[in-house]
Formats: C-alpha cells, structure tokens, sequence
C-alpha cells in the first residue's frame, strides 16, 4: 500500500515552495516536541547520574542515593493515593450530579465552577492550606486521635499546626477533584441514551439506571480518570511543599508532626540551597518522580485506548 | 392495542390499577421543603454566627427525605433518594473549598492592595512597605516569554496533526508524545531548564528564559491540544471548496481554516498561558527570586508572582506580619489575573466564533 | 472560455481498491453533461477526478488521460493547483466561507491567492459573478454581511458566483441542489441553461428529471456488483438515453425500476 502511494507521490508534480515551507515547518515543529521529550529525559539523565553515583559524604542528605530517595517515594505515593481516596467519590458524585441530576440548564455553569477549581494557582492553594486549612483541622486532628486513636493511621499525638500528610492530602484532593470531574461528567455525558431509557423503561429509578447503565458503561473511563488525576496529584509541589511540615520518615501516622515528604515538594524546598552533587540528586530524584508520573499517565491511556476499541464497534 | 378492540369499556381505569399505578409516596412539597429548610441552616452554618456545626444539623435534616421515604415508599425508592442526597452532597463538598479560597484570598488580600503595593519592587525594603511591581514584571515577561516559544510550536504542530499527518505513523506518535507532555509534573519541567542551562551557563544558573522554558515545556501540550480540537471543528469542506478555486494548500490553511478556528485558538492559548501564569515550581528552581526589578530575560533572577507569594510566606522574616499581608496581597493578585484570564477566554469563544455555522 | 475534455480509460483508485474502473467520455464545449447513476457507483469519484480534487483524499490516485484542448490533466508537470483554477466546482451542499462577507466570498478565488486588483476592477468581479449566478438582485445591498447568513439556495448560488468568478473554462457541480428546496432548484436549474452559454458544465445528479430538463447529454454510471469498481455504462444525448436507451440496466434505471 505504501509503495503504491509512494509511486502515485513522485507523480505529483511540481509541489510550490511556498506549500514546501509551509509544511516544513509544521514538521519542524512537531518533531520539537518529540526533542523536546527526549531532552527532557537526557538532560535529567545527565545531570542525574552523577547524584546517583556520589558518596554519602559528598552530598549534604549524607545518604546513598537510594536510601534517601525511597522515603520519598514513599511520601509521594501516601499523600497521592491518599488524596485519590478522598477525591475519587466525591468526584464522581459531582460528575454524576452535574450529568444527571442538576437541572439542565444549570449544567453546564456548574460543570464551570467546579472547572474553577482547576484554574486556581497551586500557590494560591498552598496559602489557603497553611494559613486557614491546616489551622481549622487541628481540632478535627485532636478529636480524630481521641476517637479513632486505636488505627495506627490516627496514632498521633496530633501535630499542633495541623501541617500534616493528611491536610496535604486534602488539599491535594481538592486539587485533582476538578480534573477527575471533568473527564468523568464528560464520559458520563456519552452513555447512550438508549441505555438508560432502556433501564427507565424497565421501572428503575434513577439511581439503579445510573448502577445498570451509566457505571458499567463508564468503569474504564473512570478508572484512566482517575489515574490521570493521580498522575497530578503525584506531581504536585506547592501545595505540599508549603502545607507539610516534614521530617522524611517513613511512617503511616497521618496526623503526627513528623510527616514524610514528597520528591516534587523536597526539590522546591531543597533545591535553592543546594550545591554541587545535592544538586544532581535532586535532579535524580526528578528523573524518579518523571519516570513514576509517565507510567501512571500512559497506564491511563492506554486504558483510554483501550475503552476506544471497544465503544468504536458503535 | 386490544382496549381498541374493546370500545365498551369503561374510559375510567379500574381503582385497583390506579392504586397500583401511584403506589403510596411523599407528598410533593415534603422533599422540597425539607431541601429548602436544609439549604436554610447550611448557609446560616456557613455565614451566619451560630457556627460551623449547623452544616452537619442542616445534612441530618436533609437526611429525613430517604428515612421518611424508608417508611412510606419502601426500600427501593428511599435507596434512590439517599442516593441523591449523597451526590447532591458531593457536589456542596465540592464548593466549599471553592469558597472557602475566594473569600479567605479576597478578605485577606484586599485590603493590602494599594498604589504603592503594584509600583514598588523589594528592593530595600524590610518590614512594611514594598510591593509587588518587580513580581508583577516578571510574571508578564516570562509567560509572555513562554507564550511566543509554545504558540508557534504548539500551533504549527497542531497544523501538522491535522492538516499534513492524517494517518501516519510520526503523527500518532506526536500525539501519544503530546499526552505524555501533559503529564510531566512542573517541578521536573523546572529540573529540565535548569539540567539544560546548566550545560551552558555553568552550575548554579538562573535566568527568567529558562522559567519560560520551563513553562513552554507546560504550555506546549495544552496549545497543541486546544488548537487540535478547533482545527478538527473547521468543515472539511471549506478546505475542499477553497482547493477547488485553485487555492494551494498552505494558503487554504492559513486564509480559510485559521481564520475560521481563530475564535477557538485564541481561547484555547489564553486558557494555556492562565494554567502557566500560575506555576511557581518551575520559576522556584530556574528563575529564582529577586528583590529588584529585573528587565532582562538573559540576565540573572526574576522575581515572579508566584514565587514572590511563596516566598513571602514561607520565610516572611523579622516581624512576619508585613510579609504575610504582602503574600496575601500578591495572591490575591495571581488569583484575579488567573480568572481574567478564563474569563477573556469564555468572552473570546462566545462572541468571536463565525456565526451561522452547522 | 469553455473548453472540451476527452476522457479514456481512467482508472481511480483509493489505495489499493479500484473505484471507477475504464471510464472513456467525452464531453463538448459549452454543452451540459448530466452523470446519472445508483449511490456509490463513483459519479462523484470521477467528477472530482476532472479538476483532481480526488487526490486530496489521502492514498487517492488514478491512471489514464483526462484531456482538456489536448492538454493532459494528469501529465507531470501538471500542477494540480493551476488545474484547479482552470476547472470550476460547486459541491453538494453550500459551503460559503463563514469568516469572509457575501463580495469576499465571490472574490475568494482572487483573494486566496493573494492577487492584487484595483477596488473598481473588484467591484466589477463580484457584480457581474453575481449577475451571473443570478443573485445580484437579492445581495447588492448587503455586500459586506457574512455569506452564511443567506438562505440555502441563496449560499448555492454563491458559490456558484464564486466559481465563475475566477474565470473558468469548465465548471463541475457535485449534485448541486440535493440540499435545496424545489423552488431553490428550479432557479439553479434556470442558471444553468444561462452559464451553458459560456462554460461547459459537468454535472451530477440524483434527480432523473433534473438530467431530462438540463442536460444535453446524459452518462450512465452502474456498479459491475457488490464490491466490484464502478464503471460507465453508456453515455448519449439525453433525449435517446430517456427514450430509448441501449443498456437494459439503463432503461430500469430511469424507469426506476431499481437503483
């Protein structure tokens, strides 16, 4: 097939510069993109190694490389799937709210205050965590260690500030909500309509026609919504950076003083100190944090794909 | 069918089947009205002096539409009540923080924005005073900066995607590359610009050029997305009736199929530059922080709004207070460029996009 | 103005599947040639294979000679682009361009291309384009309002002025009036009684009697079967191809006995 188009290509004639330049340069541009990925993981590389590689005495974290950064995986990963948790519900109730149980014509304005949320800087999300959130939850905190105190999650003592894993999971939470949201109203939008007037016909109400149509049809979509909003929640850095107070343990207490930290957040609060090779090992530790978020984000596409195979039969 | 068949009987259906029909329910006012009270006390709960704790009454009563429900209509429809309780909840949920950010950044903010506090830089400045007119400089000059690397590069890919690469294989590849862009985490496009100025400038660089890397790195994907979608919405049509005047390509995109999703583009560009405006991560490591009004790109640290707030929080100095206000302040301004910004970009698309259009 | 074209033995492909197979046609200067024939039986494909808009569609080619005056649309070093200059189109439905206003529309031939005009020459284009399409009457007052604010058969029309605008020899129109209304179409029918006097038109249509009342020469288009290309099953003057055609499938065709 290609050889034929091909052929039929060196036919066509004289093409004009002015269509050559023209396209030139749009192929230009997309392989930018394609350089630019590829610089993006070169140049971490490059500048990484070197603080994979150093001694504990030349960096000023004074480990290796791996035990300094598995804690921080390890925060990482708590405070993300932490937020998802709380996220996750309560998004798909908004989606779920705006597609199918808000008036109509109301839809799409509050589909657009949620999407509000989305357009706050994580700056600005980072000021109200430290300066309102985390102070309005430490009773919450206090109350939680003498009520569920028995979970090791809720061990405390409860930090004083409220600057906890957990008031940065809830602001991270906050931060993927809208995200999520949106792509699950938008697959909610998309279940056909025959199938849930099929379910309405049957006598469902209208929560089991969401359980019958709406749900089986979106799961995969839900799902790659979801990990899109965990690729966020796993990179975000203000917000955590300026909400925890933390210590780099590793621990599951959520509502102690002494917190882990997250890669994303230990670079912004590290990284303008830093010289020599404490330079390249937060630049390794990037190089982790990218490497984690690209298989988290083409996890999820590849659902997507995947969901597109399957509703392309109809 | 057969009841035409039937013309004798009676019109009036048999009182056993009516009964069965309207089954016993709620009268109608109930739901609305337990709704209402509930509504009611939340928003004396949340503005009123009474307390926080009236939310959670307010919710306890909204509660008693499924319970009564439970009783009166059974099992299956109380369940589908409860049910939207629960997503009706999810959505308050959802607005709280939404609120609780606008009213504590507005209260808190709006009373230190002043003159002064948008045409004084740092520079000298300890304790009270200053402004945020060298962040401010910044913030334009680097996103402007990122604007003119991504829309070029963003627009042109987008052109390439839509126009030139149906169906091959490197334009499936762009767009699988373009989705894994979206996903890179800012703090590592600001490790980019500094682990690539590195090798030129040597250790310890930073230069607001390499925040508008950093941030290009951000914006490219979501300009060559939105741009993709608009130009997707433009009607093949009009690329064929233009190449059927003899009009070659290149002068059929951009006369016909730019100016026709230019309404679009503009909307979409705007979104990306309000999601970069925003980013502090990046300008933290690349661009750093400055207390004087720098005007040159090429030339050492750049203050920038963000980072000016950040900063201005986490290490306020000797007495907190003055920084503290001047962080609100400053965050008050990002938020209200920020939400100019989206509104622009709603105001573009409503009333620039070609009329009269299937 | 109006030139003839000599079709023989075109072959059009999409990638590797032939669409229209062996198509030998003539067609006379300044005369209406009507291409009849069943849904997908590649009319269109070989209309559009006449000024080759066929080859925008990705993996699109032919092989044979389409000939205008002698000339080899399909030589080497043919430019499609100057083709398509010398061989108007007007498509199914409307597609006036929505950015650009009535007079830009009918000069957007000259405008795309960036060529330079003096106003007054402009002003005489779009007139007289538009006296043309018979439609100056219903515009001249509002030139400058966006086309795609017209009604469907007024945007027909148009396009049509924006065809002739540029000076065509030969113009193709790709069912032009399955999107219009019976009163739309009679006067697109009437307009093209006028323009046969100065272009040689090629035109396909659905409607039987649409070929009857315009056309002077009628082709017959079939499908050899399902899965099978394309071909033309007999061409003649329209009169004899109504009345007493050669091909049995032609005369069930126009009897509508099938297709």
């Amino acid at each position: 097939m290609t050889s034929i188009q091909s052929t039929a290509r060196k036919r066509s004639t004289p093409t004009r510069p002015g269509d050559r330049i023209f396209r030139g340069t749009s192929i230009a541009a997309a392989l930018t993109i394609l350089a630019t990925l590829a610089g993006v993981a070169l140049f971490l590389t490059i500048e990484g190694i070197p603080g994979v590689l150093a001694s504990p005495d030349e960096v000023k974290h004074g480990t290796t490389f791996i035990d300094y950064v598995v804690p921080l995986v390890f925060g990482t990963l708590l405070a993300a799937v932490l937020a998802l948790a709380l996220a996750i519900p309560v998004a798909i109730g908004v989606a779920l709210y705006i597609s199918h149980y808000a008036p109509r014509r109301l839809a799409s304005t509050l589909g657009y205050i949620i999407d509000l949320l989305a357009a706050v800087p994580s700056v600005v999300y980072g000021v109200w965590g430290i300066s309102f959130l985390a102070t309005a939850l430490v009773p919450v905190y206090s109350w939680l260690e003498r009520t569920l105190g028995f979970i090791p999650l809720f061990a405390g003592p409860p930090s004083a500030t409220g600057r906890t894993i957990l008031t940065a999971s809830i602001v991270l939470a906050v931060m993927v909500l809208p995200v999520i949201t949106a792509l699950c109203r938008e697959i909610f939008l998309q279940t056909p309509r025959l199938h849930e007037e099929a379910a309405l016909a049957l006598g469902a109400t209208r929560w089991e026609m969401a359980r019958l149509a709406i749900f089986p049809y979106a799961r995969s979509g839900i799902i790659s919504a979801s990990m899109l909003g965990l690729g966020r929640a796993l990179g975000e850095t203000m917000a955590v950076a300026m909400v925890l107070s933390a210590s780099g343990v590793i621990t599951f207490n959520l509502i102690s003083s002494t917190n882990p930290s997250t890669i994303a957040a230990n670079i912004a609060l590290t990284f303008n100190e830093a010289t020599g090779l404490t330079v390249n090992a937060l630049i390794a530790s990037g190089l982790v944090l990218f490497l984690i978020t690209f298989l988290v984000n083409f996890a999820a596409r590849a659902i997507v794909e995947r969901r597109k195979d399957f509703s392309g039969a109809n | 069918m057969t009841s035409t068949l039937q013309p004798t009987s009676p019109p009036t259906p048999s009182p056993e089947i009516a009964k069965s029909l309207r089954g016993r329910s709620l009268p109608t006012w109930a739901p609305k009205a337990i709704g209402a009270l509930s509504v009611a006390l939340a928003l004396v709960g949340v503005f009123g002096p009474v307390g926080f704790w009236l939310v959670f009454v307010a919710w306890l009563v909204a509660a008693i539409v499924p319970l009564w429900s439970m009783f009166v209509e059974g099992r299956r429809k109380a369940t589908d009540r409860f049910v939207t309780l629960l997503v009706t909840t999810a959505f308050v949920i959802a607005l709280f923080p939404l609120g609780s950010i606008l009213t504590t950044v507005v209260t808190r903010g709006a009373p230190v924005l002043s003159s002064d506090f948008f045409t004084y830089s740092m520079r000298n400045v300890l304790g009270e005073g200053g402004g945020i007119y060298h962040a401010l400089m910044g913030t334009l000059l680097i996103t402007a900066a990122a604007a003119a690397i991504s829309v070029p590069i963003g627009l042109f890919t987008a052109i390439y995607l839509i126009e030139y690469g149906e169906g091959k294989r490197l334009a499936r590849w762009i767009r699988f590359l373009v989705d894994v862009m979206t996903g890179i985490p800012s703090i590592v496009a600001g490790l980019f610009a500094y682990a690539l100025f590195v090798i030129f400038f040597g250790p310890g660089v930073r230069m607001g050029v390499g925040g508008a890397v950093a941030l290009s790195v951000l914006m490219i994907p979501v300009v060559v997305r939105s741009c993709e979608e608009m130009l997707k919405l433009v009607p093949n049509e009009l690329r064929e009736a233009s190449y059927a005047l003899g009009v070659p390509k290149w002068r059929t995109i951009v006369k016909v199929v730019l100016p026709t999703a230019l309404a679009g583009i503009v909307t979409g560009v705007t979104l990306a530059v309000a999601r970069v405006i925003g980013e502090t991560a990046p300008l933290l490591i690349i661009a750093g922080l400055t207390d004087s009004v720098n005007f040159n790109l090429f030339d050492g640290r750049m203050a920038t709004l963000p980072v000016f707030t950040y900063f201005s929080i986490i290490t306020p100095g000797v007495p907190p207070g003055p920084s503290i206000e001047r962080a609100w302040g400053a965050a008050l301004v990002l938020l209200i460029i920020v939400m100019l910004l989206n509104f622009a970009a709603r105001l573009v698309s409503y009333f620039f996009s070609p009329k009269g259009e299937r | 103005m109006a030139k003839s074209i000599d079709v023989s033995d075109l072959n059009i492909y999409y990638g590797d599947f032939l669409a229209v197979e062996g198509v030998t046609i003539p067609v006379a200067a300044r005369s209406v040639t009507a291409f009849i024939g069943p849904s997908g039986c590649g009319k269109s494909t070989f209309l559009r294979s006449l000024n080759r808009m066929h080859e925008v569609i990705r993996g699109a080619r032919v092989d044979g000679k389409v000939l205008v005056d002698g000339q080899d649309l399909y030589a080497d070093d043919m430019d499609p682009v100057n083709v398509r200059r010398m061989i108007g189109m007007v498509f199914q439905r409307p597609n006036p361009f929505p950015t650009m206003s009535i007079a830009e529309n009918v000069l957007a031939g000259q405008k795309l291309n960036s060529k330079r005009m003096k106003k007054s020459e402009a002003d005489d284009i779009v007139e007289r384009s538009l006296r043309s399409a018979g439609l100056w009457n219903e515009v001249k007052d509002r030139l400058d309002r966006p086309g795609s604010g017209l009604s469907g058969g007024q945007q027909q029309r148009l396009c049509i002025a924006r065809a002739i605008a540029t000076q065509p020899e030969i113009l193709l129109m790709d069912e032009p009036c399955s999107a219009l209304d019976p009163i739309s179409t009679s006067v697109i029918e009437d307009l093209i009684h006028e323009l046969k006097k100065d272009y040689t038109i090629v035109i396909v249509t659905h409607n039987m009697q649409q070929a009857a009342r315009v056309s002077d020469t009628t082709a017959f288009f079939n499908l050899a079967g399902v899965g099978q290309p394309g071909r033309l099953v007999e061409h003649g003057p329209t009169e004899k191809m109504f009345s007493n055609p050669e091909d049995p499938a032609t005369e069930a065709y126009i009897q509508g006995r099938f297709g």
